[in-house]
């Protein structure tokens, strides 16, 4: 099981995060300051795994992150995950970003973070794996957001039919 | 209803949306809460709206606000009313949001059962998807057990995108709801077959992870996993097959013999395809018994791979299984340990602890000294010694053939700097000096010599912890002081005025132990001729015990007063001139034997004794039952005699504590159960409430006499091979003697495991019945009253300073060099004077107290500065409290405790009897010193000593290690200035112009070869002074590089100087 999803950048500002457990906020706001304390004084080039920090469940949980640039994404999970499998998830994740908003950069995740939400929630559903076939990932938001964008298209449609009769009503006013 | 619609959208056009709102936190950095909280108000009119557009927009900026750390349960029915919308798109934002912030106890989630179970239905496979996406976030018993039913017929769905979520959240519904396993399960199975590849591996995700739980009951689902494993292409679900069986061979062994070629076969698959790094975690799986060769190989190839973290962690779990294959890695393992990543060097460190025997023990042990010199941190560094002490005693010490090496190892250890470990390591000097009767001497000669350096080890606050080492070297040296070679000078050293210092048990101990020494120096004494002898230690007992008597804390006080008093009577009898000794020393005689855990088990139960009989009628039922002697007589008899006990609800026990409790709060008579000894010795005005920070001594403490452990692993080699060599002679022997009758008889050949025979024999008591202790200890048993201090030393706040202005200070200080001068005593202080032991006659002309210092900068911060200063009282009164002051300036400042004023004086933490002397070490940056001394007794006239202190130039420096290649590569990097000087007439030995070097300007050592050494040091602000000291006859010439050409000459002048005096 996965327990948390973490997503920070350099200066540890949250970017996502995403608990399948609950926590209180404050506690889930130094979970993230502790997780970014243990992960970022790490080199680049030394492993993507360690143990948990003391709030998260200490050494029964590991992380495992990678760093892209100016953001840290972190899995916090339990030993029934493969470490190396979570690595690879956590790319196919990035990589599915970066499909949907076309070279994802961390102001999509700051500006967007409702839709990498949507994305995450097709990836990962409670804590477990969903899928990690990238296209089909891809696929399915895809087709919420078409449908996302066609009720917006719609609601758009019928202000205008109530605005239209209104403009002469008003025009005769002036 | 139109104006309505139109009206509510073009509002819309004026709220803010997400995008807005982070724009607009980004844009007020300075007041980010401020802005926050007026967002937060404007979201909470737009929830008052009926727009629900309006609304979702709302909910969906909460959502953002929800990550920051805001509390946003206030808007839970808001959110549910958004999920209830018929709209996708706000429908998401609403399950999106809840998904966040739900958990069990929000109360407005029984309200969303009627509108989940509309939307799981709903002919929209995103609603339904959405639904289930958010449920399985937040779904409570309640809801499981309402909606189990909606769910599993959703697993049969058509689409395969339900179906694969209905599966999943399946495993949240059984945790919360566990009557819905059994007749869900066909269907679960059933979905392992399912053609679409996500849903199968769906439906394997949620066994696996019910396997986990209880894998018995999964053991008939074994075939079936066995056809998708060597049918399934998609590594996620092979991945968790191959855990599931690691989860069920333990329970089927068959199946392991089974799994051994279709796994080999996948490892070559994966192997030629690029997901090489797959490896790792299919072999860690597996833990059957033919394989475990094939495996290593594997293993081994791994570390080609990067992923040299995955494969320890694959040896740790092989090791469970087959220690003999992984102990022939031993190189490899030993060298993760050099590796730069903490995360595998822990890895590492798990594996060597079961890969020692007897033959390599100390070769590891060895190699894990040298790590623990080189680590940086002290979190590796305990960890190291924790390993290295767990190693070393696992299954009763059965690796250690050389318990004189051990105990080197040990005293080795205790320099380690700031560990916390000197509990572990003082337990581990107490078990084996017990235990391993031949090993006392050497032991007790040992922690004499530990004791005698007390200082260094009590010398920092940094180093509190080890100071409980100081107490197994009390009592060893106390309980087997008839090993001890000059037991008057560690007499001596137990009643120095320092000891006053150390924690209270520690002191307790040696008040204690000091009175067994006496007892034996009485003794050895008595058999002169000459009685004066005997006479002068008992004087020093009682010279020295009243300070002691002085003691805050009670245990201490309570048995020097004792002792004193013995003392006291003894010395009476010693001037009438009766031999006492035999009689002093019966008070402590016997031996202390070891005990088994369960020795009190077998200690017959005397005739007519009945155990389980009331000594008293037991009370009447109408009594507090709480107080009765339940705990006495936990196990059977309550629950028999009196059965109400069990019918005594929780809740009602509950109440009546508290109101116990209350009553015992009002009673004055009853003392509250929290303070501890230890709490006594914490509130007592102790040194820990001064804000002492102590000089670090990095340079590498060799004190002469104390052993090295290397000597002993040469040293261990040798008997080894005469051991050998005897057995071959005997056995040639043998075989002489019965050459005709024997064939082929095997040479010892290679030393084998049992061929080492160890040097002492541990006393290993556990379970044989022990002699019955013939004495009851009359000392502090080292088990029973074992009271550690694990409190971190507090820690001082630390008051900033610019740098620029120390680096004015330091100028300017060197400017007046010469102005300095000691206002009270009058005679020329030195600059830098050593520490007590190298501490140099002051003349000093009147009596008062005296002081000399040594200042150093602080390693834990750059903008301090420690000095240590002596006070030593010249004059014949007691002086029983002191005050330590500094004008602060500008400039520079006294560290003072928490709390206390910019002009409050610093109490100096002892008490001085006349012609005494002890160390205080303050954290300041400064100026002028005010000493304040209230020379109590019969007037309380408070004496006041004004004094300058003078900071030089390597006050500044800290002496930091260097290893050679870092240091050759500073030199090569050019960037440093070079300066030398001469030295003529230098007499004194090479090793000691080193040493003089290190100690008085704080440099360390790189490198020596012959009469030529390298020498490093930084300055707390960083620039690096390298020197390169080479010494001809009595010529000694100096060639210094640092990045600071000021600073260089400076220290380049100092260095001078101090070779000029001498």
């Amino acid at each position: 099981m996965i327990k948390a999803i973490l997503i920070f950048n350099n200066h540890g500002k949250p970017r996502l995060i995403r608990f399948y457990q609950y926590f209180a906020e404050d506690m889930q706001q130094q979970i993230i300051r502790e997780t970014f304390h243990l992960v970022s004084k790490r080199d680049d080039n030394v492993c993507n795994f360690l143990e948990g920090g003391s709030l998260i469940g200490g050494s029964d949980y590991k992380l495992i992150y990678r760093h892209y640039a100016t953001l840290y994404f972190v899995f916090c999970v339990d030993s029934s995950e493969s470490e190396l499998g979570i690595l690879d998830l956590i790319q196919v994740f990035v990589e599915t970003l970066d499909k949907c908003f076309e070279n994802v950069c961390e102001l999509d995740l700051i500006f967007h973070m409702d839709k990498v939400h949507y994305i995450l929630q097709e990836v990962v559903m409670g804590g477990m794996v969903l899928e990690t076939n990238m296209n089909e990932i891809v696929a399915q938001v895809e087709v919420q957001n078409r449908m996302e964008k066609s009720e917006s298209h719609m609601e758009r449609m019928l202000l205008r039919r109530h605005l239209e009769p209104l403009s002469p009503h008003s025009h005769e006013l002036g | 209803m139109a104006l309505k619609i139109v009206k509510g959208s073009i509002d819309r056009m004026f709220d803010k949306n997400l995008q807005d709102l982070v724009r607009g936190i980004r844009n007020h950095k300075e007041d980010e809460a401020k802005y926050i909280s007026t967002c937060i108000d404007e979201i909470k009119q737009e929830l008052k709206q009926d727009n629900i557009a309006v609304k979702a927009n709302a909910v969906c900026k909460l959502t953002y606000l929800q990550m920051l750390g805001y509390d946003v349960s206030w808007a839970a029915f808001n959110i549910v009313e958004v999920m209830s919308s018929s709209k996708f798109t706000y429908k998401r934002i609403g399950y999106l949001a809840a998904s966040q912030c739900f958990h069990e106890s929000t109360d407005v989630i029984m309200l969303t059962t009627n509108q989940i179970r509309k939307d799981l239905s709903s002919p929209n496979q995103y609603d339904t998807g959405v639904a289930l996406t958010g449920l399985s976030c937040f779904v409570t018993p309640d809801l499981a057990r309402d909606l189990a039913n909606d769910i599993m017929t959703l697993m049969s769905h058509t689409k395969p995108y339900i179906r694969k979520k209905a599966v999943l959240i399946m495993y949240k519904v059984f945790l919360k709801y566990p009557e819905s396993l059994r007749p869900a399960f066909p269907r679960l199975k059933e979905k392992l077959e399912d053609p679409d590849p996500g849903v199968q591996s769906a439906a394997v995700n949620v066994i696996c992870e019910l396997a986990r739980r209880n894998p018995k009951n999964y053991l008939s689902l074994a075939p079936l996993f066995f056809k998708l494993m060597t049918s399934s292409t998609n590594n996620w679900v092979l991945i968790k097959i191959i855990k599931l069986f690691g989860a069920l061979t333990p329970l089927e062994p068959r199946l392991g013999k089974k799994l051994i070629e279709p796994l080999t076969n996948l490892i070559h698959r994966i192997m030629s395809a690029d997901r090489s790094v797959y490896i790792p975690f299919l072999v860690a799986r597996v833990r059957t018994k033919g394989e475990s060769m094939s495996v290593l190989k594997y293993v081994k190839a791994m570390f080609v791979f990067v992923v040299k973290y995955l494969g320890l962690l694959a040896m740790s779990k092989i090791l469970k299984t087959h220690p003999k294959s992984v102990q022939s890695h031993k190189d490899l393992i030993l060298q993760c340990l050099d590796d730069k990543d903490e995360s595998i060097r822990l890895r590492a460190l798990d594996l060597l602890y079961g890969m020692v025997s007897k033959k390599n023990l100390m070769e590891i042990v060895k190699k894990l000294m040298l790590h623990v010199d080189k680590a940086e941190g002290t979190t590796y560094r305990d960890e190291l010694l924790t390993k290295i002490i767990d190693i070393c005693s696992q299954s009763n010490y059965q690796y250690i053939t050389n318990f004189e090496w051990y105990i080197s190892i040990l005293v080795e250890l205790t320099r380690l700097e700031g560990t916390r470990h000197g509990h572990l390591i003082a337990s581990q000097m107490l078990d084996v000096a017990i235990r391993v009767k031949a090993i006392r001497v050497f032991a007790v000669a040992q922690m004499a010599t530990l004791l005698d350096n007390a200082h260094l080890l009590t010398g920092n606050v940094q180093r509190k912890g080890i100071c409980e080492v100081l107490y197994a070297a009390a009592w060893i040296c106390g309980e087997f002081s008839e090993h001890l070679d000059n037991p008057t000078q560690t007499l001596e050293a137990m009643l120095r005025p320092k000891v006053a210092t150390l924690p209270g048990h520690i002191q307790a101990v040696y008040v204690q132990n000091a009175a067994k020494l006496f007892a034996t120096v009485l003794k050895s004494q008595e058999g002169n001729t000459d009685s004066t002898a005997a006479q002068e230690t008992s004087q020093l007992m009682i010279d020295r015990l009243p300070l002691f008597v002085q003691s805050a804390n009670l245990e201490v006080q309570e048995r020097a007063s004792c002792i004193l008093q013995l003392v006291k009577y003894i010395q009476k009898l010693q001037q009438k001139d009766v031999e006492i000794a035999e009689e002093v020393i019966a008070l402590f005689a016997g031996e202390l034997n070891p005990v088994a855990p369960k020795a009190q088990k077998k200690v017959p139960v005397p005739e007519g004794l009945d155990l389980d009989a009331w000594i008293n009628e037991p009370p009447s039922e109408s009594e507090s039952e709480d107080e009765q002697p339940r705990a006495i007589f936990a196990k059977e008899e309550p629950k028999h005699s009196r059965p109400r006990h069990t019918e005594v609800d929780e809740k009602e026990l509950a109440k009546r504590r508290e109101a116990r409790k209350q009553e015992q709060a009002n009673n004055p008579f009853y003392i509250k159960s929290s303070p501890s000894s230890q709490k006594v010795y914490q509130e007592a005005p102790g040194v820990e409430h001064i804000p002492v920070v102590q000089i670090d001594l990095s340079v590498p403490l060799k004190v002469p006499g104390l052993p090295m452990s290397d000597q002993y692993v040469k040293l261990e080699e040798e008997r080894r091979q005469k051991d050998r060599a005897d057995k071959k002679k005997k056995e040639k022997k043998k075989r002489k003697e019965k050459r005709s009758g024997r064939g082929k008889r095997h040479d010892s050949g290679p030393e084998s495991e049992e061929d080492i025979t160890p040097a002492h024999m541990v006393d290993i008591v556990t379970e044989e019945m022990p002699e019955v202790p013939s004495r009851i200890s009359n000392t502090i048993s080292p088990s029973t009253l074992w009271v550690f201090d694990d409190k971190k030393s507090s820690k001082h706040k630390k008051k900033k300073q610019k740098k620029e202005k120390e680096e004015k200070e330091k100028k300017k200080k060197k400017k007046h060099h010469h102005h300095h001068h000691h206002s009270d005593g009058g005679g020329e202080e030195s600059v830098q004077n050593g520490t007590v032991e190298e501490e140099e006659p002051l003349p000093v002309s009147r009596d008062g107290p005296d002081q000399v210092n040594d200042i150093q900068g602080n390693l834990q911060d750059g903008s301090q500065v420690v000095v240590s200063v002596i006070f030593e009282n010249k004059c014949d009164s007691f002086l029983k409290s002191m005050e330590f002051n500094v004008l602060d300036s500008l400039n520079s400042k006294l560290q003072r405790p928490e709390g206390s004023g910019p002009h409050d004086g610093l109490t100096v933490p002892f008490q001085l009897p006349p012609g005494q002397s002890n160390v205080c070490l303050f954290v300041i940056h400064y100026l002028l010193f005010v000493v304040v001394f209230p020379q109590n007794e019969d007037s309380s006239t408070h004496e006041k000593l004004d004094f300058k202190l003078h900071f030089t130039c390597t006050s500044y420096l800290i002496s930091t290690p260097c290893y050679s290649d870092a240091f050759a590569k500073l030199l090569e990097s050019g960037d440093l200035k070079c300066s030398s000087v001469k030295l003529e007439g230098v007499v004194m030995p090479f090793h000691h112009l080193l040493a003089r070097i290190c100690f008085r300007h704080h440099f360390s050592v790189v490198e020596r070869i012959d009469s030529c050494a390298s020498m490093y040091s930084r300055s707390i602000q960083d620039h690096h002074v390298c020197l390169l000291v080479k010494t001809s006859g009595q010529t000694v010439s100096i060639d210094a590089k640092c990045d600071e050409p000021t600073l260089l000459g400076n220290v380049l002048d100092e260095i001078k100087q101090t070779f000029s005096q001498c």
